[in-house]
């Protein structure tokens, strides 16, 4: 094979390489190309369907392309918040792709000079009767336990979903909040000729070479899937050391804090070759690389793979000649390796007149060029790629399979029962509370934190953050599916008395050389663009990963979105879950859904238990929707303020529909609800946001006040004794109701043989 | 004029800045001390908080015990000043010698972060004066390290000299005798794994930790 071929190169691209360097790349250039131009780097499928999403809005402070998404969250301070994915590597390795995720994205919070204050974790597996899906789960949570506790950041929240299409290819998405002073943001920007390029952190080894090229950017083909690749791509998966990553980011605090720093940059993907070609592309300027500066973990390594190693916890800090003594000195104090390992130079003046920033690679300042190509032709000038796109063929009979229509009631007890599942195994290993100012942390509808940390100005604000995903909706209607997910969020965030101000996305598909695929891809970016217009919310960062697929199936398509909420006043907790023997329970929102259907069953858990993946999703009506979630976030966002309120519990009715939302409520409660209905098995395990379970202490006075903000709503009963009734649909007492939702996950993890 | 209370910073301790809000919030008056630090001239407690002190390699404490700041930890405890150890301080702190026993791998072999109730099983430590006997708290749990162990003759001498100071309610990873914290035989240094700077607000679930904390402050006051 062809050395471009073996490094990822297709011949056009050849081609455009020989056309921007007017001569044949040398081996070491052409591995730049390789990682730089790869799809995980250079989102080349994906780039030209992003740029329809609204990226602009209040309170924006940095949009997309930057290392994170950066918000104004008032009081002078400013949240950054970046999604990305680590799905390859932990195929793979799951406790080091998964720890590697979590570091990765750390750092490109701090990058921006913010403190990583809480990560999220999005998590998709096949389904846990399999014992490699239990393997991966165990390996996947331990690693971010691992990592994210040592490390010292708190892991908030996430998501876990089971589907044998993550069989062979699971899901690690990764989400992190930061908060920073406005004044210390900083950007990854090299400038100023004669400074330094400071390599701080870990030794460079030969771990992770080729991860995003050859992990990132290519599916698992093989036969049986991931397994008969495992032993081939392993060597490519990286391996984290918190302790190193933690030292680092004091470090990195600290210089930005004192200004030591003129420009920041975290290596990920592609290493030493993207950080420098980067930074440098973003300042206009050029940069020469002394490969042999770089403090290496073993002996021989070559220049390419000093280049493109994906060494975990490593940073790049441009610096001035003046203050690289007292880097040097800080970085002793944190004992965090610093070396210099390149300079800003002046860019050249091309044959046409034009100021280019070169980058180049030698064997020493004074020595030998080993490479020389324009910094930016690496860093933007990919080429994009306006795939070919197909609906899919089956889609239409997929849509007319409707369970809505002909799946039998069945047991709705034994239903809701099975839909009932408590993540605390997994959450439960995680630190959620670091930095006291967890005021909601995992297992409810969207985190919730004091908007407090070291170094920031003081503030009785909050920020809520939820991740949210439904790849069954996604199936049926990508377009539909995405808009109802950014709904969903919105309405979770409502649950915390938040505000959304902001979304990131991470837009998990499958081979982008597949029409169908692009379809869906296209699809999603349209659902999103349009409900994220329609709420009035920017998208101000996100992740594309391709290539999701195994032995030849794609995944579903699995959009990730993390929204942004602010909650004004802070100093008393939202109501939660927990209702009291005698409060109403009421139903508020829109009662049927927008579409066909007035409650469809497409895409619910219900139908999925049952084997039925075909039918069709509610619309959104998104004025509708947006009357009914503000009006629950004010009367939440009150109680947070220390207002009294006769609202005294709060649930979004999401996954597992109105039968699971009440469950679950009574379940935390310990107190019963018996329901007069009449409901049908429709209305109880239809799935569509814009409807929320609340319980009062003065139902009149509560519906007064929904009549006035013309939201719907409906009394579902007095909450009391101890069984759930929806008669003559659903009858189960509480205990049998609490025991099956906290033993589910457990049991299915670690089944009796 | 209020306490000074050291908060002992290793490389890899992550609760530093948790335990300096709390101690403050309380109002003593807390500072960071680098591990690489030989004295603790001039404050009146240190609190040796939560996390990974050198990465916890090899095993959790180990690496630690061998830092600058552990001599003046030692002479500073020899001189009857309260010393608190929260988690990992805890663990530092048997691996230095200054508490009896061992913290091992909870039993199940998983990090647990959880809401735990301790009771209050002797009040003769700094931490635990202000607290009344059996009187039960709810403070959060946040270890992978946390089962304590000893052979039996330094059990029974915990026991015969009342230094088990609080026990957990459900014993959440396997502790000896549902063992939560201990003191030394003068009571003024202590251990314990649950985090009471995690549990000194309403908003964020608990408030039960004050009581500890207080008991903490006041005693370093006392000595100074």
């Amino acid at each position: 094979m062809p050395l471009h071929r073996a490094l990822g190169l297709s011949d056009s691209e050849l081609d455009l390489i020989k056309g921007v360097l007017g001569r044949e790349p040398n081996p070491l250039e052409l591995a730049l190309y390789g990682v730089m131009w790869s799809e995980h780097c250079s989102y080349k499928s994906s780039r030209i369907h992003l740029r329809r999403l609204p990226t602009e809005g209040p309170g924006v402070l940095v949009g997309p392309g930057e290392n994170a998404g950066v918000m104004d969250a008032g009081d002078n301070i400013a949240v950054a918040i970046r999604i990305e994915s680590h799905n390859h590597p932990s195929a793979i390795e799951p406790y080091q792709g998964a720890a590697t995720g979590v570091g990765g994205i750390l750092r490109d919070i701090f990058t921006m000079g913010a403190r990583p204050l809480a990560v999220m974790d999005p998590l998709f597996f096949g389904e846990l009767s399999d014992a490699r899906q239990r393997w991966l789960v165990e390996g996947v949570v331990s690693g971010i336990s691992g990592y994210g506790n040592s490390v010292g950041v708190p892991t908030i929240g996430g998501e876990l979903t089971f589907d044998d299409c993550y069989a062979s290819n699971p899901l690690v998405n990764v989400l992190c909040v930061g908060a920073l002073p406005v004044q210390r943001l900083v950007l990854g920007i090299a400038s100023g000729v004669g400074n330094l390029a400071v390599l701080l952190g870990s030794s460079t080894g030969r771990d992770g070479i080729g991860g995003v090229s050859v992990l990132a950017s290519a599916g698992f083909s093989g036969e049986d899937g991931a397994a008969s690749l495992d032993d081939a791509k392993r060597p490519s998966v990286q391996v984290g050391d918190p302790y190193e990553e933690k030292r680092l980011i004091e470090a990195c605090l600290e210089m930005l804090d004192r200004g030591l720093v003129v420009g920041i940059q975290d290596l990920g993907g592609a290493g030493l070759v993207c950080a420098t070609s980067e930074t440098a592309a973003r300042g206009g300027v050029g940069m020469d690389v002394d490969v042999s500066a770089v403090a290496l973990r073993e002996a021989g390594m070559a220049p390419y793979e000093i280049m493109t190693s994906e060494s975990q916890e490593r940073m790049l800090a441009i610096v001035t000649p003046e203050g690289w003594p007292a880097v040097k000195a800080l970085c002793d104090k944190w004992e965090v390796r610093a070396s210099v390992v390149g300079r800003v130079t002046d860019p050249e003046t091309n044959a046409h007149g034009e100021s280019v920033g070169m980058l180049r690679i030698r064997d020493g300042f004074d020595g030998e060029i080993l490479a020389s190509v324009p910094a930016a032709s690496l860093a933007d000038d990919a080429p994009l790629y306006d795939r070919e796109k197909r609906r899919p063929a089956d889609l239409d009979f997929i849509n007319s399979d409707d369970p809505t229509v002909n799946e039998p009631v069945g047991s709705p007890n034994d239903d809701l029962l099975a839909l009932l599942v408590d993540p605390a195994w997994v959450y439960d290993q995680y630190d959620s509370q670091l930095f006291l100012n967890t005021v909601v942390g995992p297992g409810h509808d969207a985190a919730l934190l004091r908007l407090a940390g070291p170094g920031l100005p003081a503030s009785e604000r909050g920020i809520a953050i939820t991740t949210d995903s439904n790849p069954r909706w996604c199936a049926l209607d990508p377009r539909a599916g995405t808009a109802l997910t950014l709904a969903e969020g919105v309405a979770n965030l409502a649950c915390v008395g938040a505000t959304a101000i902001a979304v990131v996305n991470c837009l998990n598909f499958g081979n982008p050389e597949h029409p169908e695929v692009m379809w869906q891809l296209s699809e999603t970016i349209d659902g999103l663009g349009d409900a994220c217009r329609a709420l009035g919310l920017p998208v101000i960062g996100g992740n594309v990963s391709l290539y999701n697929e195994s032995a030849g199936r794609d995944i579903d398509p699995t959009p990730v979105l993390g929204v942004l909420g602010l909650v004004e006043k802070l100093i008393s907790p939202p109501p939660g879950w927990q209702w009291r023997s005698g409060d109403s329970v009421v139903l508020l929102g829109t009662r049927e859904a927008v579409g066909a259907q007035p409650f469809p069953l497409g895409g619910t858990q219900w139908a999925t238990r049952r084997g039925r993946r075909g039918g069709l999703v509610a619309g959104l009506d998104a004025a509708d929707f947006s009357r009914t979630a503000h009006w629950v976030t004010s009367e939440v966002a009150q109680i947070c303020a220390g207002e009294e309120s006769d609202l005294t519990a709060v649930h979004d009715v999401g996954s597992g529909g109105l039968a699971a939302a009440i469950a679950e409520m009574a379940s935390e409660s310990g107190i019963g609800l018996e329901s007069s209905g009449p409901f049908s098995h429709l209305e109880l395990f239809s799935e569509f946001p814009g409807r929320f379970v609340v319980a009062t202490s003065n139902v009149d006075a509560l519906l007064a006040r929904a009549r006035n903000a013309n939201v719907a709503a409906v009394v579902l009963g007095v909450a009391g004794g101890e069984r759930v009734t929806f008669a003559p649909l659903i009858d189960l007492e509480i205990d049998v109701i609490r025991s099956r939702r906290s033993r589910a996950l457990d049991e299915s993890l670690h089944p009796v043989a | 004029m209020s306490a000074r209370i050291a908060i002992v910073v290793f490389p890899g301790s992550n609760c530093e800045y948790d335990a300096l809000d709390a101690v403050n919030a309380l109002g003593a008056t807390a500072q960071f001390v680098w591990h690489s630090e030989t004295s603790l001239d001039g404050f009146d407690g240190a609190v040796l908080p939560g996390g990974f002190a050198h990465g916890d390699y090899l095993r959790p404490g180990a690496i630690a015990r061998f830092s600058p700041v552990m001599s003046a930890v030692q002479s500073f405890a020899q001189a009857g000043n309260p010393v608190l150890g929260i988690c990992n301080g805890f663990q530092v702190l048997t691996e230095a010698g200054l508490l009896p026993g061992a913290l091992q791998k909870n039993r199940g072999l998983t990090f647990i972060s959880r809401s735990c109730t301790v009771s209050v099983t002797s009040t003769r430590s700094v931490l635990t004066r202000s607290a009344k006997l059996a009187q039960e708290l709810s403070i959060p749990i946040n270890h992978f390290s946390g089962s304590y162990t000893c052979d039996d003759a330094t059990y029974e001498q915990l026991v015969a000299r009342d230094q088990i100071v609080l026990r957990y309610r459900e014993n959440p990873n396997g502790s000896r005798d549902d063992i939560a914290a201990v003191c030394n035989e003068v009571g003024n240094v202590v251990g314990l794994m649950p985090h009471p700077e995690r549990a000194v607000s309403a908003l964020l679930g608990s408030e039960d930790g004050r009581v500890l904390l207080d008991g903490f402050i006041a005693a370093s006051q006392l000595v100074s």
